[in-house]
């Protein structure tokens, strides 16, 4: 029984990127109030406009409830017990990655993300984010030969505040939701990418977010400005220490697209998901939209989302511009007692705008799945387009798939299409895999994999590789 | 290579194989025919592993072993080949990345080395040719959108590249007009060899016609009721099944 044996391994195998980096940490007492607000902003050194602007999104999450639509469930939050600033301290800010805490470097390079150029994948360019700041950014000299502004969050308030005035909040106002007016109020970085007009940017940009301090939040913001004629791929990673305690992850994503402008932003999210009895784990609550703002403008958003105990997010495009192109590419997986809501709004706006959905749900264990989409087309939006596709496949018994897609239309060109499917992996598919010598874990891993197939061939392809593998990861222990 | 003795099988808890004895040597191939419902295809299930296939009494000894104590996996690493009745299909994986990756398990357990993706295209399409199946097929979803007669071929197309020591196939034959029939046929003959056995599970006499066999078992109600040579197959055809019927004394024969 040599086989049951090491499946029953593989079910135990922990979290890989569960380890804590021992690192002398800045960070602020518990509790949120205006003062520890003026705290963050003046630690971050900014501009009145930033500090205004934070203060108002403040005053208005106070008066909001937070949402409970989603079909997840969770305890209560005491966001007076979150610490809204952790930093690892450095006694100046590192000019290079030579003056950067080897400690931290380690981190990364153990994390498979190493930040020293060189070793590098060739055409990836990487922001990483520890905790609450940036700590490195490579590759910013070459992409700046092309006017390419590829910086954290911090650096662009100092040194491009007009751009971040500019466009900070046009995509996501700090009044758009409850966790979006808590992360207005106290992000503390995030990446900012300005690809100017007509350029063509060489290489992929990617952000690697880690949580390591205890008890702190996650609030990061992303802004992402594509100017006329220019193109970016963008991804994003994220990894989290193995914590008893739930820790929670409240980001927002803008994109910009202008005339004839293309943003692809991808992401592989694997924050630490809980232990297999649904102890600890990262609540992921992020709000992420782009605009295409011009004709002819495109925005794809491909996520795989493998990890947190409970995710919520909906990456969605306004579609303004005439002919603009929204698209939406998702692999969820929940597995043990991880919960997922997710799924992405497409609103057409301009004539001729097209969007495509592809929703992959995957539940195992004990999960629950919800996919939870709308299509909105409004009165101007003529000829505009949608295609809706959202499959859900089943891995035992115990676990729950749910579609809910909403779909409003006030232009009688439109044209819907929408379809839907559930399965279950059957035992039928195991034993004809297993009759051809191919282990349970590896058939299941492999019928998901193809399950997934039309998600993962948007993704670049090194990070569709991993993709893969990080799937058959999440998915040991749930046969045999 | 492979022995039954009185191998009794429940599904829920229900009786369908009564004490089947069977000995099949290395080379030979063997027809299992009946009518439908009468235990064929749980036979072939029970041999492969098949879950919710209860081994209740009895024992099957495969080159020596106690097959019914090893997982499915291990027994077609063993070089156990089922060939299915209704073929599954696995959206999304190509019959390539499939093929390649069940003969590499086998391998591996067998210690030889593993085949690169070079190397599996050219066995493979050197096999192709045996069952005359169109490349195309390779490089699509396993049996996704196959037809009746395509899904047949995979078949033996996949047997033909696992190579295994003990093929059954369950109804092959079921759902090919002639001329497929033949090709099926032929690509099963060209894999006959001394040290390889085949069980056919057949509802009819007509792969045989195709298809030689050394011996010939009539199932009927769980039970092995007659034994013989090829003519057997022939006798059959022309009498029925109810001319065995009679015999059993499971049934009480129709009194008009």
């Amino acid at each position: 029984m040599k086989t049951a044996e090491s499946i029953h391994e593989l079910a135990e195998r922990e979290y890989k990127y569960g380890f804590v980096t021992d690192i002398e940490t800045d960070m602020v007492p518990p509790g949120l109030d205006e003062d520890i607000i003026r705290l963050i902003s003046a630690k971050k050194n900014e501009p009145e406009f930033m500090l205004e602007w934070r203060l108002k999104a403040f005053r208005h999450w106070k008066t909001l409830k937070e949402p409970t639509w989603a079909n997840v469930h969770y305890p209560p939050i005491d966001y007076q017990r979150i610490s809204y600033y952790a930093a690892p301290k450095m006694k100046s800010k590192p000019k290079s990655l030579d003056e950067v805490d080897p400690e931290l470097l380690a981190t990364y390079e153990k994390l498979g993300i190493p930040l020293r150029e060189r070793e590098l994948l060739a055409g990836v360019a990487v922001d990483a984010v520890f905790d609450s700041v940036s700590v490195a950014t490579t590759f910013k000299e070459k992409l700046a030969d092309l006017g390419i502004i590829f910086c954290s969050f911090s650096d662009a308030v100092q040194n491009h505040p007009d751009l971040v005035q500019k466009y900070l909040g046009d995509v996501v106002p700090y009044t758009d939701n409850f966790f979006a007016a808590l992360n207005s109020a106290v992000f503390s970085d995030g990446s900012f990418c300005y690809i100017p007009k007509g350029v063509r940017c060489p290489m992929e940009l990617s952000t690697y977010f880690r949580i390591n301090a205890a008890s702190t939040g996650q609030f990061e913001r992303t802004l992402i400005i594509a100017e006329e004629g220019s193109y970016v791929s963008y991804l994003e990673g994220c990894t989290a220490p193995m914590r008893d305690e739930n820790q929670l992850h409240a980001a927002v994503v803008e994109l910009i697209a202008h005339d004839n402008a293309s943003i692809k932003y991808s992401t592989v999210q694997n924050w630490y998901p809980g232990d297999k009895d649904g102890k600890g784990g990262i609540y992921n609550f992020v709000t992420k939209r782009g605009k295409c703002k011009g004709v002819n403008s495109k925005i794809s958003w491909t996520q795989v989302e493998t990890g947190s105990a409970i995710t919520w997010k909906y990456p969605s495009c306004i579609l303004m511009g005439d002919n603009s192109v929204g698209e939406f590419y998702s692999v969820a997986l929940t597995n043990n007692y991880q919960q997922a809501d997710t799924g992405t709004k497409m609103i057409h706006l301009g004539k001729n705008t097209r969007s495509t959905i592809v929703s992959k749900g995957i539940s195992a264990g004990r999960g629950q799945n919800t996919y939870r989409g709308m299509v909105k087309i409004m009165k101007n939006a003529e000829r505009a387009r949608n295609y809706s596709r959202c499959d859900s496949l089943l891995i035992g018994d115990k676990c729950g798939a749910h579609t809910f897609p909403y779909i409003e239309v006030k232009n009688s060109t439109a044209q819907m299409e929408h379809e839907a499917s559930t399965s279950k992996i059957g035992e039928d598919q195991l034993f004809y895999c297993q009759q051809r010598g191919i282990a349970p874990e590896a058939a299941v891993s492999m019928i998901v994999n193809g399950f997934c197939k039309e998600v993962f061939k948007e993704l670049p392809m090194e990070f569709a590789v991993e993709a893969q593998k990080l799937l058959s990861v999440s998915l040991e222990g749930s046969v045999g | 290579m492979l022995e039954i003795r009185d191998l009794h099988v429940s599904i829920d808890g229900k009786e369908i194989l009564h004490g089947i004895n069977l000995v099949v040597n290395p080379g030979e191939i063997h027809a299992i025919m009946g009518p439908n419902g009468s235990g064929k295809s749980t036979l072939a299930k029970v041999l492969a592993g098949r879950e919710g296939y209860t081994p209740t009494r009895g024992k099957v000894l495969y080159n020596g072993t106690d097959l019914l104590q090893m997982l499915p996996e291990d027994r077609a690493r063993e070089g156990i080949f089922l060939g299915f009745q209704y073929p599954v299909e696995i959206p999304g994986v190509s019959n390539m990345y499939f093929l390649k990756t069940a003969l590499n398990s086998i391998r591996k357990h067998n210690g030889l080395e593993e085949l690169d993706a070079m190397d599996f295209l050219v066995l493979a399409k050197e096999k192709m040719k045996l069952v005359d199946m169109d490349e195309g097929l390779i490089n699509r979803a396993v049996n996704e959108g196959f037809s009746g007669g395509e899904k047949k071929r995979n078949e033996v197309f996949q047997m033909a590249v696992l190579e295994p020591k003990l093929a059954i196939l369950d109804e092959t034959d079921s759902g090919l007009d002639i001329d497929a029939l033949r090709t099926v046929a032929d690509g099963v003959n060209a894999l006959r060899r001394p040290d390889r056995s085949i069980v056919l599970v057949t509802h009819y006499q007509r792969l045989l016609n195709y298809i030689v066999p050394d011996k010939v078992h009539v199932l009927l109600d769980g039970r092995i009721v007659k034994s013989g040579g090829k003519e057997l197959a022939l006798e059959l055809e022309e009498k029925g099944y109810a001319w065995l019927e009679n015999g059993t004394g499971s049934k009480p024969a129709v009194m008009s």
